[in-house]
């Protein structure tokens, strides 16, 4: 291929630029000099500040493992529980509820799928911080309090929703499906309409359930997308900061709904602690990798079939 | 025979008015917390710190006063926010959509040395928390002077790796012939590129720019930690300064909460279309 543009271009004024070999690394040139600096800078200065205690800019010193070793107190595992807590709902939830709902509208049977994909997807136009508030109020603690008057249609006694870890899980998976479950959705239909129609016509001629067109059909079709779904949920659950800090702001005394950035957060600016902070943002990496490698590995992303 | 049939026929439609329905009371349940805040920034916010949240609309006390008290409240600050989240948004969709379109072409496209090693570290660099990058970037942001800019908030956000990704799936379903039928034109790759390759990715284009707008619009930490001049803020810093341990001030709150997204409500509802078929088509396949 190249060969022929050299001879199709010969005519024309040649500079280093518009030579054939060169021009695909213009094209990726802005990604290298990009992770050049904004990630690979960066991560290896994480690295070497986890194993530092700084004190002011240019004064930092060696101290080994001391940072990673001070993780294991009560603030940190609790920050650790809560996004394992969440990561993992969040995972489940998102994965699962938005599949049914892409298989539901594409399956033909519901008017209007257009409109429905369409408004599904506004609240992810929104602003977490915003629609926190909202979410706030409507878990408050007043029996007035929306969610609380639900609880009353049923005979229940009202809750201090947030003041709890479990409550406050819920009100931020609630919070994450009302705002991500259009978007899941839309991937999840790119996936099913790329499905051959002539596979379901097959079922249905052998008399397929939906139910087993479901299991035997789609799900094997939109394996990809599964996976992609999957991995950036598990990346976007345990690095979570904005829900939580929607729903109980920056600093909150008990540290309940404290994620592990939010904890990273607290020691890098407010306890101007980098090397602690560094020894969480590595621990964060390690698990979002670890988890989602463990992931990959049962999905069969990485079997050599197509 | 017949029978069967028609029994399968209103089996089918009693499940199709069964999946509308539930399709149908889900938006509704999806749409109740718009519905709160619009009918929450009518009132006072005396009443919000009374009775919280609450379904019914009271003429009463319910007005657009509230909407007034924005360009009030802390010598109109909210309009600053506003400003700077605008500029932000325009700032890193344009350059972030520009690169990125490139670099996706640029692996989709040609065939050279290197090219997987590059598209592997762009998947591998898809599934690192990027959080945890922020305070050494934060510091080199010091060294170089950035911090407290606009630009010092883009930065991060200029080749973003997951909207490379997009448009490379998407330039892979282009036919290659576009290409080899404009060299032969005697087009150069960049003139190939920018003139016939560009106006071919449009939905591509259309797809990225909302969920860009979307991030940008949405983000918190990091625009958190590099702007520190009250004026400079984002919306969300903005509006997270007015929640304090001392009382909210709900008299902006909430119509700044309306008005931070009625805006890109508009827009999306124009442009869904192209939107969700920009998605659809250029998103995750293989």
């Amino acid at each position: 291929m190249n060969d022929s543009l050299k001879t199709g271009g010969s005519s024309k004024k040649r500079s280093f630029l518009t030579n054939p070999k060169v021009v695909p690394y213009v094209f990726v040139a802005p990604f290298i000099i990009f992770f050049l600096i904004i990630y690979l800078y960066p991560f290896i200065s994480t690295i070497l500040m986890s194993f530092q205690r700084i004190d002011g800019p240019g004064n930092a010193q060696f101290i080994g493992t001391d940072n990673y070793r001070k993780l294991f107190n009560r603030n940190f595992t609790q920050a650790l529980a809560t996004t394992f807590r969440y990561a993992f709902w969040d995972v489940v939830v998102l994965t699962i509820i938005p599949l049914i709902f892409a298989v539901i509208l594409n399956s033909g049977s519901v008017k209007f799928p257009a409109f429905f994909k369409s408004l599904y997807f506004i609240p992810a136009l929104t602003s977490t911080i915003v629609v926190g508030i909202v979410f706030r109020l409507a878990f408050g603690s007043l029996p007035t309090a929306p969610a609380n008057r639900v609880l009353a249609l049923f005979g229940r006694q009202p809750k201090d929703w947030l003041m709890f870890a479990d409550t406050g899980n819920f009100v931020l998976i609630l919070l994450t499906l009302w705002r991500w479950m259009g978007v899941n959705i839309i991937y999840y239909i790119s996936g099913l309409q790329a499905i051959p129609v002539d596979l379901y016509e097959a079922a249905r001629i052998d008399g397929a359930s939906p139910v087993q067109e479901f299991f035997h059909i789609s799900l094997p079709g939109i394996r990809p997308v599964l996976i992609y779904v999957i991995t950036i949920t598990v990346l976007g659950g345990f690095s979570m900061f904005t829900e939580s800090v929607a729903l109980w702001a920056q600093n909150n005394p008990g540290g309940v709904g404290r994620t592990i950035v939010g904890y990273m957060y607290l020691m890098g600016f407010y306890k101007s602690n980098m090397g602690m902070a560094s020894a969480v943002g590595l621990v964060l990496l390690g698990l979002v990798l670890a988890v989602n490698m463990l992931q990959l590995l049962a999905m069969g992303f990485f079997r050599k079939e197509d | 025979m017949k029978t069967s049939n028609r029994i399968g026929g209103r089996r089918r439609r009693t499940r199709s008015a069964l999946a509308t329905i539930l399709m149908f009371i889900t938006a509704v349940l999806l749409m109740i917390p718009f519905y709160f805040m619009f009918l929450s920034s009518l009132k006072p916010g005396t009443e919000m710190l009374r009775n919280g949240l609450s379904l019914t609309y009271d003429p009463g006390i319910s007005s657009f006063r509230n909407y007034a008290a924005l360009n009030t409240y802390r010598d109109g600050i909210y309009w600053h926010w506003y400003k700077s989240s605008l500029i932000i948004m325009v700032l890193q969709t344009v350059i972030g959509l520009a690169f990125s379109s490139m670099v996706g072409y640029g692996l989709a496209m040609y065939r050279f040395k290197g090219r997987n090693a590059v598209f592997t570290l762009v998947l591998i660099l898809m599934m690192v928390p990027f959080e945890i990058l922020l305070l050494p970037l934060y510091q080199m942001l010091i060294k170089v002077h950035l911090t407290d800019t606009y630009f010092g908030v883009v930065l991060p956000y200029l080749v973003p790796p997951f909207m490379i990704f997009f448009f490379r799936q998407y330039v892979l379903g282009l036919p290659k012939e576009l290409l080899e039928a404009a060299r032969i034109d005697g087009c150069s790759d960049y003139g190939v590129f920018f003139r016939i390759m560009v106006p071919n990715m449009i939905p591509a284009f259309g797809a990225m720019t909302i969920l860009s707008c979307m991030n940008s619009w949405n983000n918190l930490l990091w625009p958190l930690i590099v702007l520190n001049t009250n004026e400079k803020f984002t919306i969300p810093i903005g509006m997270g300064t007015t929640i304090t341990p001392y009382g909210n001030a709900f008299d902006v709150l909430m119509p700044g909460a309306v008005m931070a997204v009625v805006p890109i409500i508009i827009v999306y509802l124009f442009a869904q279309k192209t939107f969700i078929a920009g998605l659809t088509s250029g998103s995750v396949k293989g």
